[in-house]
């Protein structure tokens, strides 16, 4: 059984479509992220699976409907919306002992042991926490979650960069076994590169891209071209270029490496880069 | 779905069951979330009855004064004069109850929105019902039980310092408590509080609650101007104001009286429980507070945080 499976999911806000008619299978044990520019439907898509605003189509996660059924999936799940939802009244015993309290699956001495490697202290309350702080409490209390779906919507926003390394260090060091699922959305997209096992794009809320990241090897190369094979290169119709230090670099899809390996130096787009490249088309083709 | 899913599905509710415990555990924990959240719900009470208790020990002198001068009263009287201060004492209380139990229902459901911590709170296995069913509970149930708790100790504190000084003044320290009988002012007080201040008054929370739950800003004006309008609207197109005297009908809590209100020898055989649950108004306000209730918590699954 898919862990989320959704047909024909379309959600909009009064006249504004965020959510069009998509189409996904997210199987359990691995770690999809969810791509796209502000606005794109990202947070929306996450939402609804969370059981968190209503929608229209079909939709299930866990074989649960989240929208009527969120109380029994959130036991299944947990989700992280980004660092500024822990309340700040709350000390950091008190959010152990309510996680204890209305979680049947929440590990209190997990969740102590994680904090241990942080200079967290129980009686602080979360106002006195750091920004980067904040985050390691939550993630403290969502790793001590035995859960089969964890979603993360912007998790390291607003972090500085040694934070958010941690972050995904101890997401699959401490966290992540083959029979957990993790969706994931965020702006750095570099830094989740070796993090993710699928990989998806949204853009106005369709869906442009979707593959898995072994896939994303086979399928698509970029190519720095050496000089004289420019020509060659854009009759091979790559589907974005781009100019880098006086050198062309192309992105082909699902042409044999081979081919290309006389056009100069091959090698695997960055999710960057990807991102960059498909959505460009996305966007002439969404003018046209 | 194939057998094994359902067989696996369902291995996994029974055990998810038997670690949850009871149903009423994500209830108890709800409770003791706000409490934390809203620590004015037990300080306020207990401030007042320390700054009352206070001024009662400073002003016992007037008190044995005023008792020694009751001597050519009838019982009545006597009755009344030595119990001004306690029932000023309980009063204080209600009144407090009131004003923390209005501010915390104004702001149960709109707190959490304003500082997101909602999407946290919607991340665990805790239903919209049981949130807000919890946080009216607060107002309407526990709020009343501690302002009693907290109104028996004051009391009985102020018995016994002025037992403690009408006793040293050489006077019988019985004619107070016969007069005061302490135990069925508690008694009285408490169906008191839970009739009038939880049930009757629990429209009133209820709909705080609602609109809390459902305004962006301002849940104070929303919950005040549009009763304000509907009256003045009435007054302007049917030059009537039931709806004006149905609330301070229902403010003054006169119809819930549980007890007859003039003191006879012994108010305890006055007691009209049954006449006040008889009463269809009890019923209409309780309907009222369900369906506002059930509404705050739709809401309350629409609502994203502001």
């Amino acid at each position: 059984m898919a862990c989320i499976e959704a047909r024909g999911l379309r959600k909009a806000f009064g006249t504004k479509i965020a959510l069009d008619g998509i189409d996904l299978q997210v199987q359990e044990g691995r770690i999809l992220g969810l791509i796209g520019p502000n606005g794109a439907g990202k947070t929306t898509a996450l939402n609804a699976m969370l059981g968190l605003i209503p929608y229209e189509g079909q939709l299930q996660v866990l074989g649960h409907n989240p929208w009527n059924e969120r109380d029994a999936l959130m036991r299944d799940v947990c989700f992280m919306a980004d660092v500024a939802v822990l309340p700040r009244w709350m000390m950091v015993s008190q959010a152990l002992e309510y996680m204890s309290g209305v979680h049947p699956r929440f590990s209190r001495a997990k969740a102590e042991g994680f904090l241990a490697k942080t200079d967290i202290r129980q009686n602080s309350k979360v106002r006195e926490l750091s920004k980067g702080m904040v985050v390691q409490l939550h993630l403290a209390l969502v790793m001590a979650l035995d859960v089969k779906l964890l979603v993360l919507d912007e998790p390291t926003l607003g972090l500085d960069i040694l934070y958010r390394k941690q972050f995904y260090d101890s997401l699959l060091n401490d966290y992540f076994d083959h029979s957990r699922t993790i969706v994931v959305t965020t702006h750095q997209v570099d830094e989740i590169q070796d993090v993710l096992t699928d990989l998806m794009f949204i853009h106005r809320g369709r869906i442009v891209l979707n593959t898995s990241m072994d896939d994303l090897e086979t399928r698509y190369a970029e190519v720095k071209v050496a000089p004289d094979q420019v020509e060659a290169a854009r009759a091979l119709r790559p589907i974005h270029e781009r100019q880098a230090l006086g050198r062309s670099i192309m992105v082909f899809a699902g042409l044999d490496r081979k081919q290309l390996a006389g056009l100069g130096e091959v090698r695997t787009p960055s999710i960057a880069d990807l991102f960059v490249a498909v959505m460009g088309n996305a966007s002439r083709r969404g003018e046209a | 779905m194939n057998s094994q899913t359902n067989v696996m599905s369902s291995a996994g509710e029974q055990a998810a069951t038997n670690t949850s415990g009871s149903p009423t555990r994500p209830f108890f924990w709800s409770l003791r979330r706000e409490v934390w959240e809203y620590r004015s719900l037990y300080i306020a009470p207990l401030a007042a009855a320390g700054i009352f208790l206070l001024g009662f020990i400073v002003t016992i002198g007037h008190q044995v004064t005023r008792m020694r001068g009751m001597s050519g009263m009838d019982a009545i009287h006597q009755r009344n004069t030595m119990a001004t201060p306690y029932d000023m004492a309980s009063g204080l209380l209600m009144a407090v109850g009131m004003l923390v139990g209005a501010y915390y229902a104004l702001d149960a459901l709109y707190s959490e929105r304003r500082d997101r911590s909602i999407m946290f709170w919607k991340s665990l296995p805790v239903s919209d019902l049981t949130t807000v069913l919890a946080k009216a509970s607060i107002p309407i149930i526990f709020l009343q039980l501690f302002c009693w708790a907290v109104a028996v100790v004051l009391q009985f504190s102020m018995l016994v310092v002025q037992s403690v000084v009408v006793a040293a003044s050489g006077e019988s320290v019985g004619i107070l408590w016969a007069h005061l009988s302490p135990i069925q002012m508690w008694i009285m007080l408490l169906n008191h509080l839970i009739a009038v201040h939880g049930l009757w008054y629990a429209p009133f929370y209820a709909w705080m609650l609602l609109v809390s739950s459902w305004a962006r800003r301002a849940p104070f004006l929303w919950a005040v101007l549009p009763v304000l309008a509907v009256g003045a609207l009435e007054k302007l197109v049917f030059n009537t104001s039931y709806f004006f005297l149905s609330l301070s009908d229902r403010l003054g809590g006169n119809p819930a009286v549980v007890f007859v209100k003039d003191w006879p020898a012994d108010p305890m055989s006055q007691l009209m429980v049954g006449h006040f649950f008889l009463n269809p108004r009890l019923w209409i306000g309780l309907i009222f507070s369900a369906l506002c209730i059930v509404g705050a918590a739709r809401l309350r699954r629409y609502r994203a945080p502001l």
